[in-house]
């Protein structure tokens, strides 16, 4: 597979907490804990989960704005896990990110054609002030702002058009990746919807890679190739977006899906759900085995002793589950 | 049609200065300020050509004469002369320069070494925050007055010195209020942003985080500059700033106390013209802070 642009294997974050009290016990809060998959060149890899289960975490990992623990992330072939800001530098030019706060991700003291133009200036300080501003202009068009709010601040603009912004930034240098932190939740669905094409857009024209996180499960099979799915730090169930949300081999992604809403209300009245119970354990002290048994309606001894690897379950597939063979009969 | 409103109000973009007035120019408060500033700077600058009198010059035929509105005063002494008979008017005059000059001397020595030490602190974070800060808390943890009187007694005393040891004194302000604005910025998403972005430390802290920490900064620095003279004015009391024949006007509100039920003139002009000119420098450092702030602007 030469077009692997970003390889993670076995990522690890662990943050060290410590409890309450005066010297308190340190233990270890593992946000991310074991997490393996490929991203390939101009494919989208949705990322999906509930809140706290280490979607941020990933993406900053990924970008090594948060040191992993363990594990690597290969990028073009090279291990960039645990550089700091200095090697990293010539590399972010392919690598991007995408906040989820749209307006705590600009600058308020700088106007958009400074916020947008600063990577240009930063890796290409040949350009001249009219060359950034030319380029920027341009690619304002490109992302749907008037070229003529160049000199605006942030906070004269509305959401969308900061995620606008935002867009435009990570990709002024022409990445080959840009992760997308919940670029949508903190926006109303019209503009979600506005946001969301174009990204899909910009992919098409650029062959982006992107990785885009949510926790909406709809919007991300709008645009995704792939869906991987998180809990508790670790990667439930991997696969082709048709395959996986057509049959989702995993209980806890069965559990997902079910509480999608369907807009027939026949049909919805109609379905089955599986509804989970109790609340996600605490990443402190995660459950012996499989993380996700005190929830999982399937659970039994086994899950409780053994820890479910992630293997293989068709072409491109892959779950953590000691008992999908039986999910796929159904 | 609200965007080809838009467009044509954006079509030719103002001079940054020419909006930074806009903005500064709505605040009555801080025009009238920056007009009584410009009024003091020129006053100091041509106290040779304005001043009625030498300032040391000592009438002996004229001590202790009132302002020419009361019984006994004069035109020649418009605002009366002190214990010795020098014109109060000429000696505020050239006091002027000296005041202004602790005070922006002070004030410009602390703010740059304070912003440096406040950022680096608030950005490194770690020992070098544990060093810095510690330090800052023992300069704290002395009264500030003593801390000046030592180390003017280590430099010499001068009026110089003194704005040195002054400088010295007010630094832990300044380095606390950046490292606590770097702090809270640094966790913010822009700056992750900028970091991706490429940029290096020294971009990170000074252009983009510094800018947004400038707010309480400025105001900071407004105060600082009354208090600056007012703390000028203690070493001068105490024989240690401002020589006495030097008009400072610290020194000679110091000087006159004793006269302050006889001739209530010798102390109430100096206290005065200190009051006004730290009054004038407060209202507009909140004009700056509101024209420099884009969130103020609509």
């Amino acid at each position: 597979m030469s077009d692997i642009l970003l390889a993670v294997r076995d990522l690890k974050v662990h943050f060290p907490v410590r409890s309450a009290g005066w010297r308190g016990a340190h233990c270890h809060l593992k946000a991310l804990d074991g997490v393996s998959f490929d991203v390939r060149a101009g494919e989208s890899l949705g990322v999906v989960g509930e809140s706290g289960c280490g979607k941020s975490t990933l993406a900053r990992a990924l970008l090594q704005l948060i040191p992993p623990t363990a594990g690597q992330v290969l990028w073009l072939g090279e291990d960039i896990a645990g550089l700091g800001d200095r090697a990293m530098r010539p590399r972010r030019r392919g690598l991007q990110i995408v906040f989820q706060d749209p307006l705590a991700s600009l600058d308020p003291r700088m106007t958009v054609g400074d916020i947008i133009g600063e990577p240009l200036r930063v890796f290409q300080p040949e350009l001249k002030p009219d060359q950034i501003r030319h380029r920027v202009e341009t690619l304002m068009g490109t992302v749907g702002l008037l070229p003529h709010m160049i000199n605006r601040y942030p906070h004269e603009f509305s959401g969308g058009q900061c995620q606008r912004i935002g867009i435009a930034r990570a990709i002024v240098l022409q990445p080959k990746l840009v992760v997308c932190d919940e670029p949508v939740s903190a926006l109303d669905v019209s503009i979600q919807a506005q946001i969301i094409n174009l990204l899909m857009a910009l992919q098409r024209q650029m062959g982006l890679a992107l990785i885009f996180i949510s926790h909406d499960l709809s919007i991300v099979r709008h645009l995704s190739h792939r869906v991987m799915v998180l809990y508790l730090g670790r990667v439930m169930e991997l696969g082709h977006r048709d395959g996986l949300y057509r049959n989702p081999l995993h209980p806890y992604t069965r559990a997902l899906l079910s509480a999608v809403p369907i807009p027939d209300p026949d049909l919805e009245r109609a379905r089955q759900r599986v509804t989970l119970t109790g609340d996600l354990p605490s990443p402190l002290a995660p459950p012996t085995g499989c993380v996700f048994r005190t929830r999982c309606p399937m659970a039994d001894r086994r899950c409780e002793e053994h820890t479910p690897l992630l293997e293989p379950a068709g072409p491109g597939r892959q779950v953590a589950c000691h008992h999908w063979r039986r999910n796929a009969d159904t | 049609m609200s965007e080809t409103v838009q467009v044509s109000s954006s079509e030719a973009p103002p001079h940054p200065l020419q909006e930074f007035w806009h903005y500064f120019s709505q605040n009555a408060g801080a025009v009238a300020g920056l007009v009584f500033i410009c009024v003091i700077v020129v006053v100091a600058v041509l106290a040779d050509v304005l001043a009625p009198h030498p300032p040391f010059e000592q009438y002996r035929d004229a001590l202790l004469v009132p302002p020419f509105w009361q019984d006994g005063g004069s035109t020649r002494f418009l605002l009366g002369t002190d214990d010795v008979g020098r014109d109060i008017l000429s000696r505020l005059m050239y006091g002027a320069r000296l005041s202004l000059m602790i005070g922006a001397m002070v004030v410009t020595l602390s703010l740059a070494v304070g912003i440096l030490l406040g950022l680096v602190a608030g950005y490194f974070r770690g020992a070098t925050e544990a060093i810095i800060m510690r330090i800052m808390d023992v300069m704290l943890a002395l009264p500030s007055l003593l801390l000046a009187i030592a180390i003017v007694a280590i430099l010499g005393p001068s009026l110089f010195n003194a704005a040195i040891a002054i400088a010295i004194v007010v630094l832990p302000h300044y380095v606390r209020l950046t490292r606590a604005a770097a702090i809270s910025e640094v966790g913010k998403d822009y700056v992750t942003a900028s970091r991706v972005a490429g940029a290096g430390r020294m971009r990170i802290m000074f252009i983009t985080i510094l800018p947004n920490c400038m707010a309480p900064l400025i105001v900071q620095a407004t105060l600082g500059f009354s208090s600056a003279i007012l703390d000028a004015a203690a070493l001068g009391f105490l024989g240690l700033g401002a020589q006495p024949p030097t008009p400072e006007w610290g020194s000679m509100l110091a000087n006159a106390l004793q006269f302050l039920q006889r001739a209530w003139w010798v102390v109430t002009f100096p206290g005065l013209s200190i009051l006004l000119t730290v009054l004038a420098f407060n209202l507009m450092g909140d004009g700056l802070r509101d024209a420099l702030d884009p969130k103020m602007k609509v």
